[in-house]
């Protein structure tokens, strides 16, 4: 039976020489959490089953500094890699599988060409187009949109791109299902409401996402503690969660987290 | 990753570049368990490199994968003939068979059986850990040695070989269908799963390859 994964993300900074993985994103405060291929090498020890590696800068510039990062990476960690961030073109993926990527994924430059992810599929496979989605709620009922149910009153989710800078006005539910059709062979979600806080996954969007394509779906955003890794995982379709900071400052690591999983009833990978 | 020089001391082991994807990590796994890999590109280079063993790896779509590994095809089954150690991954497992629903394109056919699509109801392609069940049936598989019943291992894949003789078997893991995740035959070893990929166990299978071919 296929294993639940857990996909630890290591957000780099690459404006410092040789790259940094920092915590908190959106956090105003970032603060340095390791070499990037050295926390790579920990959380292989600690079981992980997958590592993403973001761009946080989004930088076309410095993608020949995230192609190093890989290369270092891909000599001692053997498990699938996954580049995001600044993907732009067809010849940024490109960089990174040389470099040792198996999958790339991206967001804003498919939402503003959606072919992008024909593409990627088409030269590299389904299994290496990830589409990464940056959902927020909007409450309130509006024609065509995919209306869901919460504790706090209906709601669609929005996209939203340029690190969640701006909207588009596109229902992620609806993205998806495309993006599907399209060829992407996995879908990050993240909740932008969640994100940074700490507070658990968004379950219902988790739901509503994973309930409406057959591609596996990576919860993310709002991780703060192993339970909230059970409850998506247990209480929705999604086949992986993703978690930052959890993992970055030792506060927990991946074997706990897996532990958790398995008493909980969830399969996983020990 | 350069096929114009090696250590002509150590047992050098081909990696077979068809020309459709990226061959880093095959070869910086053999490389980590002490092996000597060596990417060769084209015929010749296979026929001059003299290789101790041969792995193909694993990319792309059945009829794409035959297309491009016809040009090897005289000096595979020469290797193949004369107990060269062979190991295939992914998609290099499934050429070896006679046949894929995937394409028309006919397969090596030095295992026979068919290659068949996943069955409905689980998600297409599986991607993700899943577990091995080893066979045990006729020897112990010296590639399989240190790995247990229940360790996970890393499959990208929508089709899967149904080999005719069972016996080849030597290990199974369930999507949906019971399916061939080990195949041994004599020099001939393939596997459904990118051992590459498989962190510490997927390593020690690549190694117990590498120890095989210095026996």
């Amino acid at each position: 039976m296929l294993a639940k994964r857990i996909i630890p993300c290591l957000d780099c900074d690459l404006g410092v020489a040789h790259g940094r993985v920092v915590k908190g994103v959106r956090f105003k405060q970032i603060r340095y959490a390791g070499i990037p291929w050295e926390l790579a090498e920990e959380y292989d020890r600690q079981g992980a089953d997958e590592l993403i590696f973001l761009d946080i800068t989004a930088s076309h510039e410095r993608r020949e500094t995230m192609a190093k990062v890989i290369e270092k990476t891909s000599e001692n960690v053997f498990m699938p890699l996954t580049v995001g961030g600044g993907i732009r073109e067809l010849a940024d993926a490109r960089t990174a599988f040389n470099s040792g990527a198996d999958k790339v994924s991206v967001n804003t430059a498919a939402l503003k060409n959606p072919d992008l992810i024909n593409d990627i599929a088409k030269y590299f496979g389904n299994q290496a187009c990830v589409l990464a989605i940056d959902a927020k709620r909007r409450y309130g009922r509006e024609h065509g949109r995919g209306i869901v149910d919460t504790p706090d009153g209906e709601c669609w989710f929005e996209c939203s791109f340029y690190g969640g800078r701006e909207f588009t006005g596109i229902d992620a539910v609806q993205w998806a299902i495309e993006a599907e059709e399209r060829g992407a062979g996995d879908i990050m979600l993240t909740s932008m409401d969640r994100d940074g806080t700490k507070d658990g996954f968004d379950i219902e969007l988790t739901k509503a996402i994973s309930d409406s394509v057959n591609i596996p779906v990576i919860a993310s955003g709002g991780c703060g503690n192993p339970e909230h890794i059970l409850e998506v995982l247990r209480d929705t379709n999604a086949s992986a969660a993703l978690a930052a900071s959890i993992f970055h400052f030792g506060e927990y690591t991946v074997g706990e987290v897996k532990e958790c999983l398995r008493d909980g009833g969830v399969h996983v990978r020990m | 990753m350069n096929d114009s020089h090696y250590d002509s001391n150590t047992d050098m082991i081909a990696i077979i570049d068809y020309g459709m994807g990226n061959l880093r990590s095959i070869h910086n796994a053999l490389d980590k368990v002490g092996g000597n890999p060596v990417i060769v590109s084209d015929n010749n280079a296979l026929l001059k490199a003299d290789a101790d063993a041969v792995v193909i790896p694993g990319v792309g779509s059945f009829g794409d994968a035959m297309r491009n590994l016809i040009p090897f095809s005289d000096r595979l089954f020469d290797l193949a003939d004369s107990g060269t150690p062979l190991l295939g991954i992914c998609i290099g497992m499934q050429v070896l068979f006679d046949r894929s629903e995937e394409s028309d394109a006919a397969g090596f056919g030095i295992l026979a059986g068919d290659v068949t699509r996943l069955p409905d109801g689980v998600k297409i392609p599986q991607m993700g850990w899943n577990e091995l069940t080893i066979h045990r049936n006729n020897r112990d598989s010296d590639m399989l040695a240190g790995i247990n019943d229940g360790d996970f291992f890393y499959f990208v894949h929508s089709y899967y070989c149904v080999p005719e003789d069972k016996r080849v078997i030597a290990a199974t893991t369930d999507y949906g269908v019971d399916m061939a995740a080990v195949v041994e035959k004599d020099n001939i070893h393939a596997v459904q799963f990118h051992p590459e990929k498989s962190s510490k166990k997927g390593l020690l299978i690549l190694k117990n390859f590498v120890e095989m071919i210095k026996c």
